[in-house]
């Protein structure tokens, strides 16, 4: 016992002198979606470099982290699902986008290569309610004249654990199609009604799972497309276009994007209209408290928030994210200026 | 001694105690997390009843809940296991002991504990990336092609499904199955052997008459211990059963167990009754694995009185 008590006694005094030796070094937690990651990461990397600020963020899922900003336990939450006006306001947080990025279709089927396939909202909504079947149904016959279809059942892969991506994928659907509202609706998961449908958990359990299944359809963050080669689809938009999924399409998409309507940034960016939009985009938000518990603490994650936004533009690109554009950008900056408070006192950002 | 002896009889004073408390923890712990997951499901069984273990309808937008179809995957890919491990255990274990040469024994003997090493999310990466499309490729049309008449063998082979994560499980379970029945052959005593093949017993007539029923008892442990483990394995099961809350009657179809249920959807339930659903599926999974550990230790105490021989 006399030991243990003499171990405590020299570890808090370790503790102290380490946290006297770097009172300037805070550190700031966070948790959520599993979809911004690797850029969450790369700026935290730098931006530690930079300044000596240290960022810790989990990514245990959208839910996971609005449920931990909630209960306080990080400093900020991340989730692609926006929380509603009211929510917020009865859980006392700010929301604000902060990344965005696009879905993509992928399929595994002999003879469809990347960017060949054609879809309309009206397919893709009835592949995934398992009206059409078959890889030769007429619709897509129809809509992909010069391609060979092969006689094959389609196996539909969706995510088996709850998603921020099947938020923004069901949402897409429930738009398009009102049958889709009707009998699944939109969530972090649903009950896919599709009878030849399988679930992957997490991105890259989709694109294996579409990897591996002859046959299969599946809908993942652009990025895995890219790093697993895969035959990603064309699909038409609100104005009628078919694009074939780019960085370009997903900015084309946000830029359209209604923000200044949207109180408290309650706003889905599916099915925008626009040549140029990308019919299935989303975007992360990152939930605070309005009432920040420590001002240093809060002052230097809304600084990290805006070097984020300022220089980290080309690392998101890089890894296929689309960054914020400026004049929503500023419209954040005016809540924070008006809605975050430390003690009272507005939390200094610039 | 007259100094030691105070001494020892406190330490075995302590001592008795000491391990007193530790045989206590274990019931207590048990009852805790049985009360635990009761109290938290609550609002789940107050909503949906008994209905909940009969209802295949799982929609969380809707927040209606049944456990039907994880519960049905999970007694069937277990079945599926059990009786493909069992008997390839049973025949391994009794080459391994009756057949084999020494070196040969020890050395097949070790690689199928190390087996028993490998982390299951191992056997779930290879299940999905090279048995899954090995089985959707040659497996699949094979039984399609022979007995595709048997509603088990309908639909597209997909390679990843109920019928692939039974195999799956199979393979992990065999390893302890085999190690302990080939622990409990072992232990027959060579005389009772010898005495059999003095009398003109062939190797099989020893086999089949005096090792198996010697070893009877501890080999009904060793399925019941491979029973458990299937019963509750989670992240390879996640990776190739398929992932769909339906219950269908052919094994090639995507499936669901409540483990893997659970591994998929804890972390983004944030819902009262979602959560509240999820907890009482892992009493649903508490209550089975309880009923089949009874069931063992009764079957082995019948046993002991019917048979009165062996361990």
């Amino acid at each position: 016992m006399k030991k243990a008590a003499w171990l405590t006694a020299v570890m808090a005094g370790l503790m102290a002198a380490v946290g006297l030796a770097q009172a300037d070094n805070i550190s700031i937690n966070g948790a959520g979606a599993t979809f911004p990651y690797p850029i969450f990461s790369q700026w935290a990397h730098k931006y530690n470099s930079l300044t000596g600020v240290k960022l810790n963020y989990q990514s245990i899922g959208s839910g996971g982290g609005i449920a931990q900003i909630k209960a306080k336990t990080v400093d900020f939450g991340a989730s692609e699902e926006p929380l509603k006006p009211e929510a917020l306001t009865e859980a006392g947080l700010v929301q604000f986008p902060m990344i965005m990025g696009g879905v993509v279709l992928v399929v595994n089927a002999p003879g469809i290569g990347p960017g060949q396939l054609k879809l309309t909202s009206e397919t893709l909504a009835n592949i995934y309610l398992g009206k059409i079947s078959k890889w030769d149904d007429p619709a897509l016959k129809a809509l992909n004249p010069d391609l060979k279809l092969p006689s094959q059942a389609i196996t539909v892969v969706h995510r088996s654990d709850g998603s921020g991506t099947s938020y923004v994928f069901t949402t897409y659907l429930s738009q398009v199609s009102s049958e889709w509202k009707e009998k699944v609706g939109a969530g972090k998961s649903v009950k896919w009604p599709a009878p030849n449908s399988i679930g992957g958990k997490g991105n890259e359990g989709v694109a294996g799972q579409v990897k591996v299944v002859n046959g299969s359809i599946g809908y993942v963050e652009y990025a895995y497309a890219l790093q697993n080669k895969m035959a990603y689809t064309q699909l038409k938009n609100k104005d009628g276009k078919f694009l074939s999924p780019n960085i370009e399409v997903f900015q084309a998409a946000a830029a359209n994007a209604d923000w200044k309507n949207a109180p408290g940034y309650y706003l889905m960016i599916t099915n925008e209209p626009g040549e140029q939009s990308w019919p299935i985009t989303g975007a992360t938000y990152i939930l605070i408290h309005k009432d920040q518990p420590n001002a240093a603490k809060a002052e230097a994650m809304l600084k990290y928030f805006t070097w984020c936004y300022e220089h980290g533009d080309e690392m998101a690109k890089k890894l296929d994210y689309v960054p914020m554009p400026k004049n929503v950008v500023e419209m954040v900056e005016a809540t924070w200026a008006k809605e975050v408070k430390a003690g009272g006192n507005p939390v200094k950002f610039k | 001694m007259s100094k030691s002896s105070p001494l020892t009889s406190r330490g075995d004073y302590y001592f008795k105690w000491l391990s007193a408390v530790c045989a206590f923890i274990t019931p207590l712990l048990m009852a805790g997390i049985f009360f635990e997951l009761l109290s938290n499901s609550m609002p789940s069984i107050k909503k949906f009843g008994v209905g909940f273990l009969f209802s295949q309808n799982w929609n969380p937008v809707t927040e209606q809940f049944g456990a039907a179809s994880s519960i049905f995957g999970t007694i069937v890919s277990t079945l599926i296991a059990m009786v493909i491990a069992v008997p390839l255990s049973i025949a391994i274990a009794i080459f391994l002991v009756e057949l084999a040469r020494p070196k040969l024994s020890k050395t097949v003997g070790t690689m199928i504990e190390l087996l028993a090493a490998i982390p299951s999310i191992i056997y779930g990466m290879w299940g999905m990336f090279v048995f899954g499309p090995f089985m959707a490729k040659y497996v699949q049309p094979l039984l399609q092609g022979t007995l595709g008449f048997l509603p088990f063998f309908q639909g597209p082979p997909m390679g990843l499904g109920m019928l692939t994560a039974g195999i799956i499980l199979a393979f992990m379970i065999l390893p302890f199955i085999c190690a302990i029945t080939r622990d409990v052959f072992q232990l027959v005593p060579n005389v009772v052997k010898e005495s059999a093949h003095g009398m003109g017993a062939t190797t099989w007539e020893v086999t089949y008459k005096v090792t198996i029923p010697y070893g009877l008892v501890g080999i009904i442990g060793a399925l019941f211990l491979g029973l458990g483990r299937a019963l509750g394995e989670t992240m390879a099961v996640t990776f190739v059963i398929g992932n769909a809350h339906r219950i269908s009657p052919s094994l090639f179809a995507p499936g669901n167990s409540i483990a893997s249920t659970l591994a998929n959807e804890f972390t983004e339930a944030t819902e009262l009754i979602y959560l509240s659903s999820l907890i009482e599926l892992g009493l649903v999974l508490f209550v089975i694995t309880y009923l089949v550990q009874m069931l063992a230790q009764y079957m082995l105490r019948k046993m002991y009185k019917s048979w009165s021989v062996g361990l």
